[in-house]
């Protein structure tokens, strides 16, 4: 059974800009639901550079990517934003007016179907997707002898498997399916690995005991007629070549960003990016707004910072697409009494 | 604002570009073969000199070494001129399919040594 959510607001992406956001639109009352393809809150921040110092927050002198979610995520807590991670918006349908804006908004995983009367796009660069090498022909093989992600370990049961790569998942996954697999090959393009240490040591083992293969190289070409995987040629740093059988291989280089189905939804886009005004920050579809990485305007800056302002000029728009009756007043959290009672800081 | 002295704005930087001593070139083929020369600044990464001049590399994570979207081959004769890559550049570089003379970009800080410095850009997966 599929869900079906109504709120005010859909946010996509939960990186720092759209987690800003939510607090932004919870001064003015307005509730919101939160889309993020990872399995966790904070964009790139918590992806890409969780442990690095940033130092142009305001504010802050240093802080690192992680602490900066975790702030943030303290700051938003009085307004008990939804989160829907590992969800993927796949369509954002416009079922309103100009003037009374009303969207159908529906994710890939769960089917969750959510009807809101703005949508805020805060993807950043895009959807983190799996990165896939540029390697002749691969798209040929996907789903049925390449896979960029284990859903079903099954699947691998008595399969020659190989898997490409050094990190925490070459290695996690390394370990996980030699069990089963017919035979294991990992395939890495040193003799060095940035995963866990133990896992390193486990890998290790198993080669030594004759368990499984480990290989150095790159693939440089895949074998097989197309969808049927039977080998990858693998090239040495001395430029010789030689194939693994094989029947399915396993790339694991990491993420990287895609604008994906954004692109499907009717948005005027220049470069990858959703053109806004810089008054609210809107598209040209009234009621679906981009902030941060993702827009562009004359003058753009992609700081995290701009991502904060962009968000609260947004918001001061949504209000009058969720309340269109009522007058905003602009107020302080050092004075509001209002404000501070949402924000549960009321004397 | 006054459209003179927006335009002064706009000459202002140009004019300091233009006159500021010249420091050098790199030369970039790109993914279709053709090859730039691009006017290089001194103390720009590499990445920067190439986005700068608006061709088609990504740079995704504006040269915090964690994205190896800035993926290069440097040209021989220029690896040894190079500061050799950090354990961290080396994390990066397994995420891609790489040659002998891999670099990434972001980690490449121009100074006039590599001026002619020659790099092709890495292709990039689907």
């Amino acid at each position: 059974m599929t869900d079906h959510i109504e709120t005010d607001v859909v946010i996509i992406g939960a990186g720092p800009v759209g987690l800003f956001a939510v607090f932004e639109l919870g001064l003015l009352d307005i509730k919101c639901h939160l889309i993020d393809i990872l399995p966790k809150v904070g964009g790139q921040c918590a992806e890409l550079y969780p442990e690095k110092p940033i130092y142009d927050i305001p504010g802050f002198p240093m802080v690192t990517g992680q602490g900066l979610v975790d702030n943030l995520m303290a700051q938003i807590e009085p307004f008990h934003p939804t989160f829907h991670l590992n969800e993927m918006v796949e369509s954002l349908e416009s079922i309103g007016t100009p003037e009374a804006p009303l969207f159908r908004v529906k994710t890939s995983e769960n089917g969750t179907t959510f009807t809101c009367k703005s949508v805020i796009i805060a993807a950043g660069g895009g959807s983190f997707q799996p990165k896939k090498p540029p390697i002749d022909n691969i798209e040929a093989y996907e789903g049925t002898g390449v896979y960029y992600a284990v859903r079903k370990m099954e699947m691998f049961r008595n399969k020659k498997v190989l898997i490409v790569g050094g990190g925490d998942s070459a290695l996690d996954w390394t370990v996980n399916l030699q069990p089963i697999a017919k035979r294991l090959t990992l395939l890495h393009r040193r003799d060095a690995f940035r995963a866990a240490p133990h896992t390193v040591e486990k890998m290790r083992s198993l080669v030594a005991a004759g368990d499984m293969d480990l290989h150095l190289g790159q693939v440089s070409a895949l074998k097989g007629e197309a969808p049927v995987l039977e080998g990858a040629v693998i090239r040495k740093d001395d430029g010789s070549e030689f194939t693994v059988d094989c029947d399915v291989m396993l790339p694991f280089f990491g993420l990287t960003m895609k604008l994906g189905p954004i692109a499907d939804w009717g948005l005027n886009l220049h470069e990858n990016l959703i053109p806004v005004d810089t008054e609210k920050f809107e598209t040209n579809v009234p009621g679906i707004f981009a902030i941060g990485d993702i827009n562009t305007y004359p003058g753009k800056l992609k700081l995290i910072l701009s991502g904060f302002h962009e968000g609260a000029l947004a918001a001061q728009k949504v209000h009058r697409y969720v309340y269109p009756e009522k007058k905003l007043l602009f107020q302080y959290t050092t004075s509001s009494t209002s404000l501070q009672k949402k924000l549960g800081v009321a004397a | 604002m006054h459209p003179i002295r927006r335009t002064l704005l706009r000459l202002i930087p140009e004019f300091i570009r233009r006159n500021s001593r010249f420091m050098g070139v790199i030369h970039v083929t790109d993914r279709a073969g053709q090859r730039h020369t691009l006017e290089a600044i001194e103390g720009w990464r590499v990445m920067e000199i190439i986005r700068d001049w608006g061709l088609p590399i990504e740079g995704l994570c504006g040269g915090a070494c964690e994205c190896a979207t800035c993926h290069v081959f440097v040209a021989e004769e220029w690896l040894d001129k190079l500061f050799p890559p950090t354990d961290e550049e080396e994390d990066q570089l397994d995420t891609v399919v790489t040659k002998p003379n891999s670099r990434l970009s972001c980690q490449i800080l121009w100074t006039p040594e590599l001026d002619g410095l020659e790099v092709t850009l890495a292709p990039t997966g689907a």
